[in-house]
């Protein structure tokens, strides 16, 4: 070991070019694990998003790779997003079918919620799933398919169904069960699935409009 | 010299990094709400002291002193990354779930403290046998705290066990009474430093009924 009590210029650029060797051989196996490991990774996020997306849309209802029939929106108040975002649009034998938001709850009780959003040409839901949330667990995270089927209450609802005023929580004068000892959570969820119609309803033209795609 | 069984004692029991040491509590407490996810980072964490420790102590001839904390830090990290990355390609869904504690490893005291405190000054084997030794500790705490927590806060066991396992494993998932309505302060972080201490508690008794070794604690009325 080196002595620290004096340090000539010699001992410094050896150190320093100790450090240099270390730093490339390091980076080199991160880079070299990062090159073989890919499109494993690729392939498995893939995988959870198709996953997501079929478990919105019946499988006989679309024919087409929804996962690569995207287009980006730019960002909206109607669908809480600050960047652009993916649409997902189905398709059977070439006709829409329905597109899938992302939508982002803002006002959740600890934070944003993100929502996959499913809505019918007709204006109809889909469905309604939560991918990602910090909700409490045990209270608000009853907004997870697995924990309860609160998320299943949206299938099958517009905006005539039921009529706007009433796309509130039951608390609020509303048509929506809120959870036991949670409010807050079903009422961020209940706002963002009415803002998505309301921009569906705005845009639905835009949706699958091929000619302004990028 | 330390001989092995002296190593295995300090990792299992006497230096324990989360009873004794109390380091790297951070993803200790925030990941332990279940079982398998105090198993997860267990193993994630473990993999990363051996393998640590292993390249440190291959390295401790001729490093030099004066930027050997950089060089550990850089290893360290290095082999947190691919841990990463390899945790990604193979077990995603765990992924998912234990994805931000994953590179809190880097920050895990617990592994800088054991390649500056042994690995840089024994030899190879010893150094590996001190990171399995000291990780299997870790894991040990991880889990049994784990599964405290998701039997108290869920009245279950294994939950999720297909994210680590495989599907096959969904069966090893015990349910304990399934009218259990939960008790939340088990789950939010709070249960964690109860269940912490709880166990800091019963392995300070046991210490104190063994007369060979000497521990002082303060005896505290056990509450909870």
């Amino acid at each position: 070991m080196a002595t620290m009590a004096v340090m000539n210029s010699r001992q410094i650029l050896l150190s320093g070019l100790f450090l240099w060797i270390f730093a490339v051989v390091g980076t080199g196996f991160v880079a070299l694990t990062e090159d073989s490991t890919r499109d494993l990774i690729a392939e498995n996020e893939r995988q959870v998003l198709l996953r997501n997306l079929y478990a919105l849309l019946p499988q006989e209802k679309f024919d087409n790779d929804i996962a690569s029939d995207t287009r980006q929106l730019p960002a909206s108040a109607l669908l809480g997003t600050q960047s652009e975002s993916t649409v997902y649009r189905a398709r059977l034998n070439g006709e829409p079918v329905a597109a899938i938001f992302n939508s982002i709850a803002p006002n959740g009780y600890s934070g944003k919620i993100h929502l996959l959003i499913g809505i019918y040409g007709d204006g109809s839901l889909a469905g309604v799933r939560a991918v990602k949330h910090s909700e409490t667990p045990g209270l608000g995270d009853a907004i997870e398919v697995r924990k309860s089927d609160w998320m299943l209450s949206f299938n099958d609802k517009s905006l005539e169904n039921p009529n706007l005023a009433k796309w509130k929580v039951k608390r609020d004068g509303g048509e929506f069960d809120q959870f036991t000892g949670a409010t807050i959570t079903p009422r961020a969820v209940v706002k963002a699935v009415k803002n998505c119609l309301l921009y569906y309803q705005q845009n639905a033209d835009k949706i699958f409009d091929e000619h302004d795609q990028q | 010299m330390t001989s092995n069984s002296e190593i295995t004692q300090n990792g299992l029991w006497t230096n324990n990094v989360a009873l004794v040491q109390l380091l790297g509590l951070c993803p200790l407490l925030a990941v332990t709400s279940t079982l398998v996810n105090g198993i997860g980072l267990g193993i994630a964490t473990m993999a990363t002291l051996v393998l640590s420790n292993t390249l440190i102590s291959l390295i401790r001839g001729f490093v030099r002193s004066e930027v050997r904390l950089p060089v550990f830090v850089l290893i360290i990290a290095s082999v947190v990354t691919i841990i990463e990355l390899v945790m990604k390609a193979f077990f995603y869904d765990l992924f998912l779930v234990l994805g931000i504690f994953i590179p809190l490893i880097v920050t895990n005291c617990a592994i800088i403290g054991r390649a500056e405190g042994f690995a840089s000054r024994n030899p190879v084997g010893a150094s590996a046998l001190d990171g399995l030794m000291m990780g299997s500790g870790f894991l040990l705490v991880l889990a049994i705290l784990g599964g405290m927590r998701e039997i108290i806060g869920f009245g279950t066991l294994f939950a999720n066990a297909d994210l680590m396992f495989g599907d096959a494993a969904s069966a090893l998932t015990i349910v304990l009474n399934p009218d259990y309505g939960g008790f939340l302060l088990a789950v939010l972080p709070p249960g964690a430093f109860f269940g912490l201490a709880i166990l800091i508690v019963i392995k300070n008794l046991i210490d104190e009924h063994k007369p060979a070794t000497k521990t002082v604690t303060e005896a505290i009325p056990g509450s909870a």
